[in-house]
């Protein structure tokens, strides 16, 4: 039981870090580089919440071909570098009203969780270890194929539109 | 640990990923902040999921993964577009409709 917390806190910690890095680096591929290590925090918290394969498919999509892709994408346009004039004029501490607006909300938007949070009742109470995880992929892909097969479907269709739209958008215009 | 544990730490996340869109003006970082969004939720669906021992918050889960992987893959087409016109990765540069 000890040894849960403190893997929770592990994983957690490397999670949030990862996270704080993403929006503090100035360098994109940097960014990219750190979210890659929370995502792997949060395949390590899946784990811990007996969702395996959940875990493998964060690791194998996310990490291994969402964020391949950014990488490309920050180096294909040699975007490596904010250059520092625009990173002074852009932080926020330097900029005028428009983006502390933006900083006011943000916090409103933590403090407005935690609040909600805190009123919830039961959330002191331990996940019922008693009662079965959900966790074999045989049952996954039951419950898939069956009860969500409609939105699955759904699913292959928005894929295509975004390759095509992707592709279409992309591409170089030669007149 | 207790189900809410897992809560605070998605909504860690989640602020997290809001102050990023809020905050940074690079279309690169505004578009990772929105994948941590979209991962904190992720992380309440499992955690409720196996609260109830239910499946579907994995099933949901996946959805959201694909949703992500088809903005990103837009996404990154629009700013390579609009990088192609500006040379900027700024969304201040972009603030005509036609030119």
């Amino acid at each position: 039981m000890a040894s849960d917390a403190l893997l929770f806190y592990l994983f957690g910690g490397v999670t949030v870090l990862g996270a704080l890095a993403v929006v503090t680096q100035r360098n994109p591929v940097y960014s990219v580089l750190s979210i890659i290590a929370s995502f792997f925090g949060l395949a390590g918290l899946y784990v811990l919440l007996e969702a395996p394969f959940v875990a493998v498919a964060q690791i194998i999509i996310y990490a291994g071909a969402i964020m391949v892709l950014f990488l490309f994408t920050v180096m294909l346009l040699n975007a490596t570098r904010e250059d520092a004039a625009e990173w002074d004029r852009s932080h926020p501490l330097y900029r005028p009203f428009a983006v502390r607006v933006g900083g006011v909300l943000a916090v409103l938007l933590a403090l407005q969780l935690g609040w909600a949070l805190s009123r919830t009742s039961g959330l002191g109470v331990p996940i019922d270890l008693d009662r079965p995880a959900v966790s074999s992929v045989q049952e996954l892909g039951r419950v898939l194929f069956t009860d969500y097969m409609f939105a699955f479907e759904v699913t292959s269709i928005l894929i295509i539109a975004a390759m095509v739209g992707a592709v279409i958008l992309a591409r170089k215009r030669d007149e | 640990m207790p189900l809410g544990h897992y809560l605070v730490l998605s909504g860690l996340l989640f602020a997290i990923g809001t102050a990023g869109v809020f905050l940074r003006r690079n279309l690169i970082t505004l578009l990772l902040s929105v994948e941590l969004m979209l991962n904190a939720v992720n992380l309440a669906f499992v955690a409720f999921g196996r609260q109830w021992g239910a499946v579907d918050g994995q099933i949901i889960t996946f959805f959201v993964m694909t949703v992500a992987a088809a903005e990103a893959a837009v996404g990154l087409a629009l700013v390579i577009g609009l990088f192609r016109h500006r040379e900027s990765l700024n969304p201040e540069a972009f603030t005509s409709l036609k030119w």
